[in-house]
């Protein structure tokens, strides 16, 4: 069938341009572009991380606590491991650990939410009350009760930050979905006959995927936050692989020989932070003025 | 005879809001009315038009055949079967036979699909046409656009040219009943006379009856067969529409039309005074007595019961315009 | 003319489009005096919108601005910074849209949109509870205390657009913009808002933009009127001037089209033959020729403006010779 086909091609074409807008738009705020610059710079660590000529757990006994130089440009941790390729790699770790469990949360929320918002009432109210039950419970412990049951590892911190954040993305999308509910291109299909999966899917979706960008762009720093710091605590990803939490727990362990492993660890995550806050901002107030007073 | 669509005692309520008391339940108002017990019937291959003040409940009229807003009370049957009411079945595969016509020429279209997506949608949904595309582009030479308006998306369109997307989806499939809420509301009147005579055609040559609701009286008096006329969600008057417009009896239907008329110069003021009456507090006895200026003494505590003279026509007024004798019981 | 509030000089606006630009003003010239009702009638399409957009700065991010002037008190709005627009925008002249559901918030009461509309006004809280509630009441709303509660899906189309409308008038502005405010009104509340219209232009002096597709509506309210054709003003003048003495042959066909002027109740209406040009590719010479039962040789040349009274005026090589338009008995 051809019909299909042009019609995804349609919509594709269209809804590029917008979003090459949206770009413009993001560019041209300072604050936006100097975001979108330090993203891109994290992105490309991670994507360009095995270039780096060293291993990242390939141990070096005598050069430990090397300062910066031209061989290891930030200098190496107190296994002499070099501190630059383990940023690059850490940054992978952040980037897999905010990609998976942010889809994982949209994914849950844009579904569980819709039900909600579209669904009748006393599913709308056990859902709210499961969204405000999982946000209600401290991420700290949450995070300790999880990896005493199944130990610390890299799913841990994934099913911690599902938990964390799949009840914001269900509120949003049901608020917006119970709006859409009453539009009347909504009411059009409905008195069409097509199922509620079907409208869902196709009419009130679409709708709902601007605001959700913008909410995952500020969220992802907080995602990388989470990770950082549970591995700092030892609950996430388990040595010696790189993760900036890792990174910066032994830079703190030995601080007084070097400076340098601590400032690896640390620099990036305020990078990171900054820069996918900064873009989320932008964003936001770009594209959506009305989330400004609540956030 | 049997009707194609027959709707006995129609109710439909909704909650009345009312503040955060109310919200929470605290000082709860009782349900309004939006529509209070409306019969009417509409015979296949005829036009009906739903005329009546804004907010009377003629969209949520609408919206309640379809199945759309939950029926508090009476019965609606579609080609003789009940589809809402006690024992009703919905309107499940008669879906195709109606097809309803929004209100709001943009808001009835998905923003983020085009036109040809919008278009295809009916028969995506019934699973009929194996080339949908080939559809859409016949769709749209018959509401009179160019096949590229396809790629647009509803932002993309003037609101006359979104009416006439609308008036294309509700076509596709070639219903037995067409429900338009407004359909030449934000067109102009070349444009509406193009669409009026599409609808015309396809009923002539298809048999399409349409239910049509309109605030536009010239319309209703070129097209329709019959009109009812809507007050406070009840049908205060009913009937063929030549015989409607050339002696109505119901003062409020006297007013509509009288405010409706060309005026050849500016003038006149409003024809009816004083304050739309609420759904909560409805006034007792008549309910327009409070606007009227006809109101007898027992139309403020009498509501008016129906008179019928023949299927011609129907109305409830205790002071009937065009009956001689002021104050006389209106008979058949 | 120094006293107009409102003057557009020459305006030009497209659309970047997929199949190329389309052409969606073209040279529009016009002038609204202060404390007078103009009045734009025209084919679907034929860019009315598109005007409004321009003059309150808000056209979507694909057209382009092609030349021309939106002058407000002699000033060019084009030329203007977005702050000064914003703050022209909602206090000196306000717009009620075409779209009465896209232009409310479906998240928000009506009542805190109309609170929040007046954030400019140093009033208390109340204070702006207060002339929202008068507002609505104003418009006749029934209940508007309880109301201001409501969201706006639980009102009735025509309820929103007389929110939308009583929002528009409650900031006083000089300058009214209602793009078809009264599409979805009965012909008693249309009675009514005009007379409201009408009324608060009288209190308050301030000038009125009025769209509609309704001719007896533009009648009824409008001092002078401009008829519109696919992009360009091809008639304006008076309300007597265009409806008793019509020379433009588009304004006489839509004159021909309007359903209140025909009597003898029928079922098949007149319409305009052809469709609106293709505005990507609009014809040479005069825009009304593919469609005009008038047309000679001089319209394969675009006519321009030719004067026909003081302010009557008709973009038509044969304005003058055309003979009055028979009008119906009453
Ligand atoms: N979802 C809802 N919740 C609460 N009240 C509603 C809802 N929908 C409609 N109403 C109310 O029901 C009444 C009738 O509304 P409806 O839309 O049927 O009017 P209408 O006759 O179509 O008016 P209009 O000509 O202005 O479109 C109105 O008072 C409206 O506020
Ligand atoms: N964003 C857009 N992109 C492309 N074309 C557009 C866009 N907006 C409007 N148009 C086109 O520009 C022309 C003028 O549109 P506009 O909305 O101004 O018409 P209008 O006179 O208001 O019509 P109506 O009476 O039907 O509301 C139309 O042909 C329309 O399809
Ligand atoms: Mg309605
Ligand atoms: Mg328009």
């Amino acid at each position: 069938m051809s019909a299909p086909a042009s019609d995804d091609a349609a919509a594709a074409a269209g809804g590029r341009a917008p979003r090459l807008a949206g770009l413009r738009a993001v560019v041209a705020d300072p604050m936006g572009a100097l975001g979108l610059v330090m993203v891109v710079v994290v992105i490309a660590a991670a994507l360009l991380a095995d270039l780096s000529p060293h291993n990242p757990v390939a141990m070096l006994p005598r050069e430990r606590f090397a300062d910066p130089g031209l061989v290891h440009w930030l200098g190496t941790d107190h296994l002499g491991r070099d501190l630059f390729t383990r940023v690059l790699h850490g940054a992978r770790i952040a980037l897999l650990v905010a990609l998976s469990a942010t889809a994982i949360s949209l994914a849950g929320g844009l579904v569980l939410g819709m039900a909600a918002g579209y669904g009748p009432r006393w599913l709308d109210s056990a859902l709210l009350l499961v969204f405000d039950a999982l946000r209600s419970f401290p991420t700290v412990m949450l995070a300790l009760a999880l990896v005493t049951l199944t130990g610390p590892s890299l799913k841990a911190v994934v099913a911690v930050v599902v938990i964390a954040t799949l009840p914001g993305y269900g509120r949003v999308v049901r608020a917006q979905t119970m709006v859409l509910r009453h539009a009347e291109f909504v009411l059009a299909a409905r008195a069409l006959g097509a199922p509620a999966p079907r409208v869902l899917a196709l009419d009130v979706m679409p709708n709902l995927i601007g605001p959700l960008l913008i909410l995952v762009s500020m969220d992802i720093p907080v995602v990388i936050t989470i990770e950082a710091g549970m591995s700092f605590l030892g609950l996430g990803v388990r040595p010696p692989t790189p993760s900036w939490g890792t990174i910066l727990n032994d830079g703190y362990a030995f601080i007084r020989e070097s400076p340098w492993p601590a400032i690896a660890g640390g620099l990036p995550i305020v990078a990171a932070t900054l820069g996918f806050t900064f873009l989320g901002e932008t964003l936001r107030d770009r594209f959506d003025p009305r989330l400004r007073r609540e956030g | 005879m049997s009707a194609l669509l027959a709707i006995e005692d129609l109710a439909v309520r909704f909650p009345s809001g009312g503040g955060l008391a109310g919200r929470l339940g605290l000082r709860p108002l009782p349900p309004i009315e939006a529509v209070a017990g409306v019969s009417l019937a509409l015979e296949a291959g005829t036009t009906y038009a739903l005329v009546g003040e804004s907010g009377s409940g003629k969209s949520t009229l609408a919206r309640a055949i379809v199945g759309l807003v939950p029926v508090a009370r009476g019965t609606i049957r579609f080609q003789g079967r009940s589809v809402a009411g006690p024992g009703a079945e919905g309107l499940g595969a008669l879906r195709r036979d109606v097809a309803i016509l929004f209100q709001d020429p943009v808001g009835s279209l998905s923003p983020r699909r085009t036109v040809r997506s919008i278009l295809a949608e009916p028969f995506r949904v019934h699973g009929v046409a194996a080339d949908p595309g080939r559809e859409v582009q016949r769709l749209l030479a018959e509401v009179g656009l160019a096949a590229d308006f396809a790629h647009r998306y509803p932002h993309q369109l003037s609101g006359g040219q979104a009416r006439r997307v609308g008036v294309a989806r509700a076509l596709a499939l070639r219903p037995k009943l067409v429900i338009a809420d407004e359909p030449t509301a934000g067109l102009d009147v070349s444009v509406q006379g193009e669409l009026l005579n599409l609808m015309n055609d396809l009923q002539a040559r298809l048999g399409i009856a349409f239910l049509m609701i309109t605030h536009n009286l010239h319309v209703v008096r070129h097209v329709a067969h019959r009109m009812g006329v809507m007050y406070l969600g009840r049908l205060v008057e009913e009937g063929a529409t030549a015989v409607i417009f050339s002696s109505p009896r119901h003062r409020y239907t006297e007013a509509l039309l009288a405010a409706g008329a060309e005026p050849d110069a500016r003038a006149g003021g409003p024809a009816i005074r004083g304050e739309v009456p609420s759904l909560i507090a409805r006034p007792p006895g008549c309910e327009f007595h409070p606007r009227c200026g006809f109101a007898l003494a027992r139309c403020r505590t009498e509501a008016p019961g129906l008179t019928a003279i023949g299927t011609l026509r129907s109305f409830r007024c205790h002071n009937p315009a065009g009956v001689a004798a002021p104050g006389a019981p209106a008979g058949a | 003319m120094a006293a107009d509030i409102l003057a557009l000089r020459g305006l030009s606006v497209a659309f970047e489009t997929p199949g190329g630009r389309l052409h969606a003003l073209r040279d529009v010239s016009l002038g609204l005096a202060r404390g007078r009702v103009l009045g734009i009638a025209g084919e679907s399409g034929c860019g009315k919108s598109t005007l409004v957009s321009a003059v309150i700065g808000l056209l979507p991010s694909n057209a382009r601005l092609l030349g021309g002037e939106v002058l407000l008190d002699g000033r060019d709005l084009l030329a203007m910074g977005a702050e000064e627009m914003r703050a022209i925008r909602g206090q000196r002249m306000t717009v009620v849209f075409q779209d009465p559901m896209t232009a409310l918030n479906p998240v928000l009461t009506i009542g805190r949109q109309m609170v929040a509309i007046q954030y400019r006004s140093g009033a208390s809280g109340a204070e702006k509870r207060r002339r929202a509630v008068e507002y609505l009441a104003r418009v006749r709303i029934p209940d508007p205390e309880r109301r201001l509660g409501q969201y706006p899906h639980e009102f009735s189309g025509g309820m929103r657009q007389r929110i939308c409308i009583a929002m528009a008038l409650l900031l006083k502005p000089d300058l009214v913009i209602a793009d078809e405010p009264t599409t979805a009104l009965d012909a008693t509340l249309e009675l009514e808002v005009i007379a409201l219209l009408r009324e608060l232009q009288g209190e308050a002096g301030c000038a009125v933009l009025f769209i509609s597709h309704h001719l007896g509506a533009i009648a009824r309210l409008c001092d002078d009127v401009a008829i519109m054709y696919a992009g360009e003003v091809v008639e304006r003048g008076a309300v007597r001037d265009i409806f008793h003495d019509a020379r433009h042959p588009y304004t006489r066909a839509l004159l021909t089209c309007d359903p209140g002027r025909i009597r003898e109740a029928t079922r098949t209406l007149p319409t305009i033959p052809g469709a609106l040009p293709d505005l990507r590719r609009p014809p040479a010479g005069c825009i009304f020729r593919p469609r005009c039962a008038d047309r000679d040789d001089r319209c394969a040349v675009r006519p321009g403006e030719r004067a026909l009274g003081p302010t009557h005026r008709a973009a038509c090589h044969r304005a003058q010779e055309l003979a009055p338009l028979a009008r119906p008995v009453a």
